[in-house]
C-alpha cells in the first residue's frame, strides 16, 4: 500500500529502462518500494534496471517486453505487468516515449505516424487498461511523464510536442475522471533533461539531470498537485510561456 | 452497500471500499465471508489507514448500538458502535465516567478496544483494554464471548489488534464513579523540556490525569518549553455548585478545506507562541469541566480540514524511562529540520497490559501533528523511527500512516503471538485493512 507521503510499496513502470524512470525507481526503492515490474522493449536494459532496483532495496522484480509501435501490445503488456506484481499495485509510471529527429519525421510520413503511436496512441491504450485495473482495486496512483513541450509547442520539435500535448491533455481529463475512485493521477512536466534520449541536443535554460527530476517527482507524490514541474520553478515559467505573444515566443523557442 | 472513498482523520491515502451497515451480530458474520477482505470502522478517528480497505468491505459499526443499564458496580454493556460521547451523555448524569478517554469523545467503543486507546491517566489506570470485562467478537467462524479469563489469548489479541481478529459487537466496560462533572486542574508553565520532564517524573503519581503540551518549534535555551496540566476529579466538597451534566456538542466548525500550506512554519510558530503565553505560569486547583479538560479537540468540529487537501500525519511514539533522552533528540531533530509541528503532546505511561500489540509501555510518549507536503518530513520521520527503535520504543498503529513494515517486528516483539491467534480465528485472512497490508500484518 501507498503511505501518507505517496510512497508506494509496489510499482509498475511502463518504459522501465528510460533514464528518468530508472532514477525514480532507485529513489522509490530507497523509500518503501519492494516490488518493481519493469516493462519495455529491450530485455538487456530491463534486466540492468531490475538489478539496479534490487541493489536499492527492491525484494521482488520482474520484467515484461512490449513494442510501443504496436498499439495492440498495450493491453497485454499492462495485464502481464499487473500479474507479475502479484497483489496490489500502488503506482504505475508511464515513461514510454521517443524523441527522434524532427527532420526525419517531416520527410517520412510512416516515421511520423510511428512517432505518434509510440508517444500517444500506445500510452493512451495502456492507460485505459491501467485505469480499469486500478479503479477495480480501489486505490493506486498513476504518474505520467509529459514534457514542458506540452505547455506550448515549439517549431523545432512540434511533432513530438504535439504528441505530448495529446497525452498531457488526455491525462488532465483522466485525472478528473478518477475523482472519487481512490485512484489519482499526476503529470510530470520536466524541462530539458540530460539523458540518453536528448544526447546531442543543445541545452536550454532550466536544463537538469535525471536525478533532479526524480527527486522532484518523489517530493511531488506528497502533494496534491496535478502537474509536477521539474525544476519546480517551471510552474511559473510555464505560465509566462503560455501567454507570450507569438513574435516573442518565436524568438524564445528558436533555441 | 455503497462504494465509498475512505481515509483516516489525517486524510491521507484514501481508498475505495464497499461500506455496509449491519445492525445485528448475524448480519456482521454474514459479511465476514467476503473473499475481498473485511474491516470494521467506527468514527474514522484513526489518523492513518487502519479503518479502510481498498477494494474490500468496510463494516460501519455505528449500527451496533445500545447502552445497557449501568449497574451499581459501574459495569455497563455497550454496543461497539456507541461513541464515548454518547456513553458519557448517559453515564455522567448517573455519576459514572468512562475509565479511559482519548483526546476526543468521537471514538467508538469498538475503535477504543481495537486501538487499545489511552488517556491522560495511563500512568495510573492503564489503557482502555484494562477496563473491558468481556467482549462479544464476530469472527469468520462465528461469534464468541471472550474475557481475560475466557480465551485470554483472543481477548488480548483483540485489544490493540486493530480490528484484525474480528468485529467487536459489544463490550462490558467498568465505569469510574464521579461525584461532579468538574476536574480540579493544576497548570504549570516550563521554559524548557528538562524542567517539564523532571516535574512529570516526580509529581505525576499525585494526579490521576497528567499531560504536557510541548512547543517543538523553539530552538536554543527554550527548546521544548511546555505547559503541564494535571488534575483529579472534583468531589462534591471541592466545588460550590456540584453538577453532573453530559458533554455539549462543538460550537465551532471548520466549514471547508483550508488551502494546503495554511499551517506552515510561520503560522504554527505564531500559534505556539500565543498558546504558550496565554497559559498561566502557575495555577492551582482551577475547576474545569470534564469536556474542557479531556476533550479540547472536540471544541472545533472537522478541525482536520485546517491541514488542507494534502492532510497531515500524527507521529506518536513511546520509549522506556531509561531512554528519556530520545524525547529530547526527537524534538531537536524536528526543530532543526524546520519541519513545522503543532503543539506536541507529552505524557507518561504506566505498566503495559497483556495485549501483544498494545502500544503503551512504561516510560514516555510524544505525539506530534505534522502537515504533509513536499518537504523533508518523510526522511526525518524515518530517522526518528531509527531513534525510537534503538531506544527499545515503538510507534502507535492507530496514528500511523507511513511506518516501514521492516520495523514492525522489532517494535512489537510479540507480533508472532498475535499472528498465531489471528491464524486460529481467521485462517483465511478475511480480516484485513490498508494498514495491515502496508505493515504486513496480514498476507496480501
Amino acid at each position: 500500500m501507498e503511505n501518507a507521503f505517496g510512497q508506494p510499496q509496489s510499482v509498475v513502470v511502463l518504459g522501465g529502462s528510460s533514464d528518468i524512470a530508472r532514477a525514480l525507481v532507485r529513489r522509490l526503492c530507497a523509500a518503501r518500494t519492494q516490488t518493481v515490474v519493469l516493462a519495455g522493449r529491450d530485455q538487456a536494459l530491463l534486466d540492468a534496471a531490475a538489478s539496479e532496483a534490487r541493489e536499492h532495496g527492491a525484494t521482488t522484480t520482474a520484467t515484461v517486453l512490449f513494442d510501443a509501435q504496436d498499439v495492440s501490445s498495450a493491453q497485454p503488456a499492462v495485464s502481464d505487468a499487473f500479474e507479475a506484481a502479484g497483489a496490489t499495485v500502488d503506482l504505475v509510471i508511464m515513461a514510454v516515449g521517443l524523441l527522434g529527429n524532427q527532420l526525419d519525421y517531416e520527410n517520412d510520413a510512416a516515421l511520423a505516424g510511428r512517432m505518434a503511436t509510440v508517444n500517444f496512441a500506445w500510452p493512451v491504450a495502456a492507460l485505459a487498461e491501467v485505469r480499469r485495473r486500478l479503479v477495480a482495486q480501489g486505490s493506486g496512483r498513476i504518474v505520467v511523464m509529459s514534457s514542458m513541450g506540452a505547455v506550448r509547442v515549439r517549431r523545432t520539435a512540434y511533432l513530438y510536442g504535439a504528441a505530448k500535448v495529446g497525452l498531457d491533455r488526455l491525462c488532465v481529463g483522466l485525472a478528473e475522471s478518477l475523482e472519487g475512485t481512490g485512484v489519482t493521477l499526476q503529470l510530470v512536466r520536466p524541462g530539458h533533461v540530460r539523458s540518453k534520449m536528448t544526447a546531442g541536443i543543445p541545452e536550454i535554460p532550466f536544463t537538469t539531470g535525471v536525478e533532479e527530476v526524480a527527486e522532484t517527482v518523489l517530493a511531488g507524490l506528497a502533494t496534491d498537485h496535478l502537474v509536477i514541474f521539474s525544476p519546480p520553478v517551471l510552474r511559473y515559467a510555464a505560465f509566462v510561456l503560455r501567454h507570450l505573444p507569438t513574435p516573442l515566443w518565436r524568438r524564445v523557442a528558436r533555441r | 452497500m455503497a462504494r465509498t472513498s475512505l481515509s483516516g482523520w489525517g486524510r491521507t491515502s484514501p481508498s475505495i471500499a464497499d461500506v455496509v451497515s449491519p445492525t445485528t451480530e448475524s448480519e456482521v458474520i454474514a459479511q465476514l465471508s467476503s473473499a475481498r477482505g473485511v474491516i470494521a470502522r467506527g468514527l474514522g478517528r484513526s489518523y492513518g489507514d487502519a479503518a479502510q480497505l481498498a477494494g474490500g468491505v468496510v463494516v460501519d459499526n455505528r449500527g451496533l448500538d445500545g447502552i445497557g443499564p449501568i449497574g451499581d458496580d459501574g459495569l455497563v454493556s455497550v454496543g461497539a458502535g456507541v461513541s464515548i460521547d454518547e456513553l458519557l451523555s448517559v453515564s455522567i448524569p448517573q455519576g459514572w465516567f468512562v475509565p479511559v478517554t482519548p483526546g476526543t469523545r468521537q471514538v467508538t467503543i469498538g475503535g477504543a478496544i481495537a486501538a487499545d486507546v489511552h488517556g491522560k491517566n495511563h500512568h495510573v489506570d492503564g489503557s482502555f483494554g484494562a477496563h473491558v470485562r468481556d467482549l462479544r467478537l464476530a469472527t469468520p467462524g462465528g461469534a464468541l464471548t471472550v474475557s481475560p479469563s475466557d480465551d485470554p489469548d483472543l481477548f488480548w489479541a483483540t485489544v490493540g489488534g486493530m480490528g484484525l481478529t474480528g468485529v467487536v459487537i459489544r463490550a462490558s466496560v467498568q465505569m469510574l464513579r464521579i461525584e461532579t462533572d468538574q476536574v480540579l486542574v493544576d497548570t504549570d508553565r516550563y521554559d524548557d523540556l528538562d524542567g517539564v520532564m523532571a516535574a512529570m517524573k516526580d509529581g505525576d503519581a499525585d494526579y490521576r490525569y497528567s499531560v504536557a503540551w510541548v512547543d517543538c518549534m523553539t530552538r536554543g535555551a527554550h527548546m521544548g518549553r511546555a505547559i503541564l496540566t494535571r488534575g483529579v476529579h472534583a468531589s462534591r466538597a471541592d466545588v460550590a455548585h456540584a453538577t453532573l451534566l453530559g458533554p455539549k456538542s462543538a460550537k465551532l466548525v471548520v466549514p471547508m478545506d483550508a488551502p494546503s500550506g495554511l499551517l506552515n512554519p510561520l503560522t504554527i510558530k505564531a500559534f505556539n507562541e500565543l498558546w504558550f503565553r496565554s497559559a498561566p505560569r502557575h495555577e492551582v486547583s482551577e475547576a474545569q469541566s470534564l469536556s474542557t479538560f479531556f476533550h479540547p479537540l472536540d471544541g472545533v468540529r472537522d478541525w482536520n480540514r485546517l491541514y488542507g487537501r494534502r492532510g497531515f500525519v500524527q507521529y506518536q511514539f513511546c520509549v522506556p524511562d531509561a531512554a528519556s533522552e530520545t524525547i529530547v533528540d526527537a524534538i531537536n531533530r524536528l526543530s532543526s529540520s524546520g519541519v513545522p509541528s503543532f503543539l506536541a503532546v507529552l505524557k507518561r505511561f504506566g505498566p503495559a497490559n497483556a495485549s501483544p500489540l498494545s502500544f503503551p509501555m512504561p516510560g514516555w510518549t510524544l505525539a506530534l501533528d505534522l502537515p504533509v507536503g513536499p518537504g523533508r518530513l518523510p526522511a526525518v520521520l524515518d530517522e526518528l523511527d531509527g531513534f525510537v527503535l534503538a531506544a527499545g520504543g515503538r510507534v502507535y498503529f492507530a496514528k500511523d500512516a507511513r511506518l516501514s513494515p521492516s520495523k514492525v517486528a522489532a517494535m512489537y516483539p510479540r507480533l508472532d503471538e498475535f499472528l498465531e491467534v489471528k491464524r486460529r480465528v481467521d485462517p483465511e485472512q478475511r480480516l484485513s485493512s490498508d494498514l495491515a497490508r502496508r505493515l504486513h500484518l496480514v498476507g496480501e
